[in-house]
């Protein structure tokens, strides 16, 4: 269970705003105005559909993008205009990422020994060869690998194998944060099941705290204590993960849920798909995250909270 | 039951393919039929040879393709003889592919209106005024807004999902007997998704085509197919109505696909995986080539590859385990709660029919 207390925040984004090509015609607010925190042990699952801004979130957080405007604090630590030195190389120790594509995240003339060992080379955790091999090697073994794979090159892997290897070098510097960006999206369903367990194993071992970023809901569900949902790069709605989907409160949230296929004819015979209508976010309001509900928060204006706050008693969230 | 028309036979095809590591045996002993109206949908994982089995449908595969073995007889003719011409005259006009990636799918030098048109220009010699003006229907059926203005726009200037209906557009023009959809939402957002599958529910019963729909997404085979045929390393291992399928399914593989798709009822830790991967094609195992990622394999799956066992007139399994000596085996919970919740839709069938008929009102 995660404790929800203030002490125990890993990640606290604030009002983060990151816009490309500033003041001119073609300005793109990717990201705009978000705010979430995450805690310790936690998953987080970021949705939204392509465009949505997840994954401009993932990149700002781990140093990628210099934000427009916002706060991005770590351990407390305000890491936002961050400079190279110190803290930096700490914070690349403490956070690492898993990317969605296995086969153009490796370094395709490197070893697998030599991908997995980049970080500890940099970091001088290893005292001499012998150490740095032997803890390539755990690391293989770690993530279901077979140590003898060290000395073979990422084409010599399957996908699911190849998103192996990059789970073992993102854990390779001891992180105890990592952005999962859609890892299992380029993999087959049965495979998809493998990664999927084997970062949870990982997470409880190790006592990680994960963003994952994805757009197939089932599987966010599956893997996050709680679930913030992204359109057109705002947050609209932010619940714990079996609440959001069971009484999801924003109607883009609904639309969303709505539009996933479930393996069952039956049900998908009679499903009723929601038509959501975007223009209803332009329309000049003032919108702020509001609390509807314990821990289950809506983007509303003064006067639609009245809504939400009766759909969250229609689905008995809340006491009267 | 409607009486049903086969228009399309695969029988025992076999396609290998030559490499410089040595022969790929791609797809072994495939067989199927397609029924007029119907929608087929072909599941597997990647490799597991399904587009390999829609190409050769196509009369596109690689040079380096070849057929060891079999036939696909399309009304009365095997599409296997044909010449480059035959196939040339019926691809596109006949049996008609929606691909996966509306990026790369599309010529991005060319007008969209001219795209659609061009199959109608080049099988039916139309005229380019008459084929434009027809171009124009056919977009404003697949739902293209504002479709006069956007006749002469590129690929560029569409979003995703307007592509892929510009792709579906071009596909139906010649009003096709068969449409080959080789995973045409995979690469959509999911409301996007949504729109597209239920506007190829729409058109296919307003032209009455026949589908077969390849896919790994087990959701939208719930909600496309009237039958499935699951596909394993180059071969079919089961097959049925997508009841039959989803509710009842007999072989482990299939076990294994549904319970690694979580659902809402999912418990927290305990997302069921086949463990393993695929085995290479260039040396499939002897016996049953699922047998080393089955956790039901018997001694005999090592040995021996199992025959089809008859499960009903409509379903079957390439599985040991169906065979009358096997051992009595528990599936896995999941697919347990799917075969009660199977029952009790029968029974509530069987129920229905018994109600006295309500007398039809007369017209």
């Amino acid at each position: 269970m995660v404790d929800y207390d203030d002490s125990k925040k890993v990640l606290e984004v604030s009002h983060l705003k990151q816009y490309f090509n500033v003041g001119k015609a073609d300005e793109v607010r990717a990201v705009d105005d978000i705010s979430f925190d995450i805690y310790e042990g936690e998953t987080f699952g970021l949705v939204g559909e392509s465009g949505s801004g997840k994954t401009t979130i993932g990149r700002a957080i781990i140093h990628l993008y210099t934000p427009t405007a916002g706060s991005i604090k770590f351990h407390g630590k305000e890491i936002v205009g961050l400079k190279k030195g110190k803290t930096m190389s700490d914070l690349r120790r403490d956070m690492q990422m898993i990317f969605q594509d296995p086969y153009a995240s490796l370094n395709p003339r490197m070893k697998v020994k030599d991908i997995v060992a980049e970080g500890i080379d940099i970091n001088n955790l290893a005292k001499n060869d012998e150490e740095r091999s032997k803890r390539v090697e755990n690391l293989l073994e770690t993530v279901g690998l077979n140590k003898d794979h060290s000395s073979r090159y990422p084409h010599e892997f399957s996908g699911g194998q190849r998103q192996r290897i990059g789970i073992a070098r993102a854990l390779a510097v001891e992180p105890d944060f990592i952005i999962a960006d859609e890892p299992i999206s380029a993999l087959d369903v049965s495979i998809q099941a493998q990664v999927v367990n084997l970062l949870k194993d990982l997470q409880r071992e190790r006592k990680l705290t994960y963003l994952f970023i994805a757009h197939d809901l089932s599987m966010v569900k599956y893997i996050s204590d709680r679930i913030g949902v992204m359109h057109y790069g705002k947050m609209l709605e932010i619940a714990d993960a079996d609440e959001i989907y069971s009484h999801p409160l924003h109607d883009y949230t609904k639309s969303l849920i709505s539009a996933v296929p479930v393996p069952d004819p039956e049900y998908e015979r009679t499903r009723q798909q929601l038509d959501y209508d975007a223009k209803l976010e332009h329309d000049d309001k003032e919108r702020k995250m509001v609390e509807i509900s314990p821990r289950h928060w809506v983007r509303a204006s003064e006067d639609e909270i009245p809504m939400y706050q009766k759909r969250a008693q229609a689905e008995s969230l809340v006491k009267d | 039951m409607e009486s049903k028309e086969k228009i399309l036979e695969v029988k025992d095809l076999t396609i290998n393919f030559n490499t410089y590591a040595g022969t790929v045996k791609a797809i072994r002993d495939v067989s199927f039929d397609l029924n007029k109206g119907e929608t087929l949908a072909i599941v597997g994982e990647s490799g597991s040879g399904k587009t390999v089995t829609t190409r050769s449908i196509m009369g596109l595969n690689a040079s380096n393709a070849d057929v060891a073995k079999g036939s696909i007889m399309f009304h009365d003719k095997d599409i296997l003889k044909m010449s480059d011409k035959e196939i040339e005259a019926m691809r596109g006009a006949e049996i008609a592919e929606i691909f996966q990636d509306p990026m790369t799918s599309l010529d991005p030098t060319m007008k969209i209106g001219r795209q659609i048109a061009e199959p109608l220009m080049i099988h039916k010699g139309m005229k380019k005024d008459k084929a434009m003006s027809q171009a124009l229907e056919m977009m404003k059926l697949v739902g293209i807004t504002d479709a006069e203005h956007r006749i002469n726009d590129y690929p560029h200037q569409f979003s995703g999902g307007m592509r892929q209906r510009i792709v579906i557009a071009i596909a139906l023009i010649n009003y096709p007997e068969i449409i080959i959809a080789d995973e045409p939402t995979t690469a959509l957002d999911v409301t996007i998704q949504a729109q597209i599958l239920r506007l190829m529910k729409e058109l296919q019963d307003k032209i009455s085509t026949s589908i077969i729909f390849i896919t790994h997404d087990l959701g939208v085979v719930a909600g496309m197919a009237d039958r499935v045929a699951v596909m394993y390393a180059g071969k079919i291992v089961e097959f049925g109505t997508v009841d039959e399928i989803f509710y009842d399914p007999k072989h482990p593989y299939t076990w294994g696909l549904l319970n690694s798709m979580p659902t809402m009822d999912t418990a927290d830790d305990s997302l069921p995986s086949i463990p393993g991967t695929p085995p290479d094609l260039l040396d499939p195992p002897k016996g049953d080539s699922f047998a080393p990622r089955n956790a039901y394999a018997m001694k005999i799956d090592t040995e021996q590859e199992p025959p089809f066992f008859k499960v009903s007139d409509t379903h079957y399994a390439a599985t040991w385990l169906l065979h009358p000596d096997a051992p009595e085996v528990t599936p896995p919970a999941q697919i347990i709660e799917r075969q009660k919740k199977y029952k009790e839709m029968q029974q509530e069938l069987a129920e229905e029919a018994k109600k006295p008929v309500k007398e039809e009102e007369e017209l």
